[in-house]
């Protein structure tokens, strides 16, 4: 049975590539904290189902200390050059754009499909692992797509791997240190004590300050935690259901659909959600690491207006 | 409350600029100790709960594909595809894509999209390359500001538009919660009640990238 096993071997293997290339690159004065950082994300990847969790802890103060103290930094790539670019770019033409967009076809495709495939009546693919399995395999597809229609030197995909990791640096493995936060700090009972403080600075009376609590409530939690999904049952049991549904007679519904929407106004505001809003910064080379948030903040407080209007107007018998 | 040590320490790291893997990661001790787990049943704790939380590192496996892609020229063909089409603005290239990002995800398409594999090779380049010929001599601050409003399109059209699919993973999460609570919702209705919000989502972010194409202009005229 395929399981996200599969795809972490396929990760330590492409972050393993990286560390080597890195550690004979010359040219990079940095070399060795950068293969430090990518090997040790690589022995996460490889090897975490099996290490004790006290190593895989170490495994991160190790890539932290790297990060912190000395940096990933690109060096000089052996990339083409932006003229030999752009004489591809005319030969390759709209051509170019097929393996690209084969990545989110062939995700939708092995989607649709892996789930029904079974060897002797298991299935072939971990049921509850299907959406993440599905992206893997189209990566591969694509990527021998892309491989024999622009014949590049067969070390090409793991320098250009190695090139893009460099460039993103640390800041790719962030998202996922988040996640672990998230677990942390749900173990820990953070929710449960902040919707303590919550229900205790209640505003009461007015219902407008009832709903604004809501929601404003759900993007200011969702900004400290990181995701709208961790802020959603602390302000949805903690202040809609006893104020707004109980209270004032809203229709739940309404009441939760618009409250998650609020959440992801939140969303759009925080370095907390390092996948949307602070990837992309080092992805696009952005100088500001809050370059993203700070285009994204106006449209995010409008529809937080918007949300607050539309929950008090629609959500409540008249 | 001492728990809630761990999100002061978030609040102070990213104000004032600290790397956030070492504040993430401080946030993470600080959490456990305070909690009484002592040093190395915390260390464990986040070790485990980061090897578990691997598969939000899957989306680098295109990695790969995109570098190969890029090193045939797939961000100057994006370019060039937009500089040919003089009425295609970097507002409007990004208004087209807010408006498809959306209405795909609405459809549950939300892998049609994201950063490293949409917007760092196709959609930055093309806005990147439309605001170019437009704005002539065109400095580092107005390239990165295009690029910026790059990923926000695609953040926006996909927070906004997936919520009207029945099936994702926000509204299974509102399904299960208010269950919890003995109130039974409809996930077609939630959908249904995700529309007000998505609208206003295109309006006023459709509105902002027609600002953004006027800001560009201005450029011009103050330099002309």
């Amino acid at each position: 049975m395929i399981t996200l096993e599969f795809l972490y071997r396929l990760m330590g293997i492409l972050t393993a590539a990286a560390a080597l290339i890195n550690l004979r690159d010359r040219t990079n004065q940095n070399r060795v904290p950068n293969a430090s950082f990518w090997g040790l994300w690589s022995v996460s990847f490889l090897f975490g189902s099996y290490l004790p969790d006290l190593a895989n802890g170490v495994l991160i103060l190790g890539m932290v200390a790297v990060a912190t103290l000395r940096g990933v930094r690109a060096g000089t790539d052996d990339s083409t050059t932006s003229a030999e670019r752009i004489a591809s770019a005319r030969r390759w033409g709209n051509r170019l754009f097929l393996p690209a967009l084969a990545v989110p076809v062939f995700t939708l495709l092995a989607n649709a499909t892996i789930g029904h495939l079974t060897i002797d009546g298991t299935p072939l693919v971990q049921p509850k692992q299907v959406t993440l399995v599905a992206l893997g395999v189209a990566t591969l597809a694509s990527l021998a797509i892309g491989m024999l229609m622009l014949r590049p030197p067969a070390r090409a995909p793991f320098t250009e791997a190695r090139r893009l990791l460099d460039a993103v640096g640390w800041a790719a493995m962030l998202p996922q240190l988040l996640a672990a936060l998230g677990a942390v700090f749900a173990a820990a009972g953070v929710g449960a004590a902040v919707s303590t403080l919550a229900s205790a600075a209640i505003p009461s009376g007015a219902p407008l300050l009832s709903v604004a609590a809501y929601t404003i409530g759900m993007a200011l939690l969702t900004m400290l935690m990181g995701n709208a999904f961790a802020a959603f049952p602390v302000m949805t049991l903690g202040i809609a259901l006893p104020l707004l549904v109980t209270g004032m007679h809203g229709d739940p519904t309404i009441i939760a659909a618009i409250g998650m929407l609020s959440g992801f106004c939140g969303t759009l505001m925080t370095p907390m959600a390092a996948n949307f809003n602070l990837v992309p910064v080092a992805l696009l080379d952005l100088p500001d690491r809050y370059a993203v948030i700070r285009v994204q903040v106006p449209t995010a407080l409008l529809l937080l207006v918007v949300n607050t209007a539309l929950l008090y107007f629609l959500a409540f018998p008249r | 409350m001492l728990v809630l040590s761990g999100l002061l320490v978030v609040v102070l790291g990213f104000a004032f600029r600290v790397n956030p893997l070492l504040v993430v990661t401080v946030a993470g001790l600080v959490t456990g100790l305070t909690g009484g787990l002592g040093f190395l049943k915390t260390l464990a704790t986040l070790g485990h709960a980061f090897t578990e939380s691997r598969y939000v590192a899957i989306v680098w496996l295109v990695l790969p594909v995109i570098g190969l892609l890029e090193r045939a020229g797939l961000k100057e063909r994006a370019r060039e595809v937009v500089t040919g089409m003089q009425r295609a603005t970097a507002g409007r290239v990004l208004l087209a894509y807010l408006a498809l990002r959306q209405v795909t995800a609405a459809l549950g398409l939300v892998s049609l999209g994201g950063h490293p594999q949409m917007v760092r090779p196709l959609i930055a380049p093309m806005a990147e390359g439309a605001a170019e010929r437009d704005v002539h001599d065109i400095d580092d601050a107005t390239r990165h500001l295009v690029r910026a409003h790059a990923a926000a399109a695609d953040n926006i059209g996909v927070f906004f538009g997936e919520d009207i699919f029945i099936a994702i993973g926000s509204i299974l999460l509102i399904k299960g919660v208010m269950e919890q609570a003995g109130i039974i919702v409809l996930p077609t209705r939630l959908a249904l009640w995700a529309i007000p919000t998505a609208i206003a989502a295109f309006v006023v972010h459709g509105a902002r990238l027609l600002l953004l194409d006027r800001r560009l202009a201005a450029r011009n005229t103050r330099a002309a």
